[in-house]
């Protein structure tokens, strides 16, 4: 299993700007190892968010996305003490979901 | 309801089945739930890109903003913020002209957040990188700026 997502929410007036900072390789399947054999591809395919346990966005991702991928991005409607969980899913099929409360 | 849209995912889960099946050569993709649009990551320019997205040809626009360095250090981090402010935008992407595989991430927007992301993306070499909304009605705005990286992302 991987390691925890780092999620902060905060809420600003009547929106939330939540942070994500996910820790995965991201390894694009282009790089090669000291003994010339390429790297296989493992990266995260799949992020979703959930305000409250209501999907508000999902994104599809290549391995063009950094290593220990950020994201951010701003949820209408959400006030302090609601839940805001993300879930990602990455091409072997490994998952990982963290929750945060907005503050 | 887009129906090119429809027929695109519709595909999509056809050709993720197929994969699942092994009739698809690239089997490693099969288990990540089948849903990952591999056609528009595999992509190696803009054109074949909106085909796959189902979207016309983009027109640059004044309504998306692309919030990017003007040079990056590391391209293994290069900071990348989207946001548009046209109406009716279902879709986010993030592209980069001079990688690999143009396309680095889409985000797929509903009513509950704002169409605004930022992310991280690597960077290959110096490049244009594009910002795409694309509308419910297939319609495609851009934002492009051009990124210099000094050292690439990519090596290894």
């Amino acid at each position: 299993m991987a390691d925890p997502m780092r999620i902060r929410a905060q809420a600003s007036g009547d929106k939330a700007t939540v942070r994500v900072l996910m820790s995965h390789e991201m390894e694009t399947g282009q790089r090669k190892d000291a003994s010339g054999k390429l790297v296989p591809a493992w990266f995260i395919t799949e992020v979703s968010a959930q305000h409250n346990g209501k999907p508000v966005m999902t994104a599809q991702w290549g391995p063009a996305v950094s290593k220990n991928p950020f994201l951010q991005f701003v949820v209408k409607g959400a006030k302090a003490g609601d839940k805001i969980s993300v879930t990602w899913v990455d091409n072997k099929g490994d998952k990982r979901t963290d929750e945060a409360t907005v503050s | 309801m887009n129906t090119r849209r429809k027929m695109l995912s519709d595909s999509a889960r056809v050709a993720a089945a197929l994969a699942a099946a092994g009739w698809l050569p690239n089997v490693a993709f099969a288990q990540s739930a089948g849903v990952w649009n591999k056609a528009a990551f595999e992509a190696k320019t803009m054109a074949e890109l909106m085909k796959a997205m189902g979207a016309s040809a983009p027109a640059e626009s004044k309504d998306v903003t692309l919030t990017a360095p003007d040079i990056a250090e590391n391209g293994a981090v290069v900071p990348i913020g989207v946001a548009t402010t046209a109406a009716g935008v279902k879709r986010l992407l993030v592209l980069v002209e001079k990688n690999p595989n143009t396309l680095a991430a889409y985000f797929d927007v509903t009513d509950a957040v704002e169409a605004n992301f930022s992310t991280r993306v690597k960077m290959g070499q110096s490049s244009d990188v594009y910002a795409v909304a694309i509308t419910g009605d297939g319609k495609a705005l851009f934002a492009k700026k051009e990124v210099k990286v000094t050292l690439g992302g990519c090596g290894g």
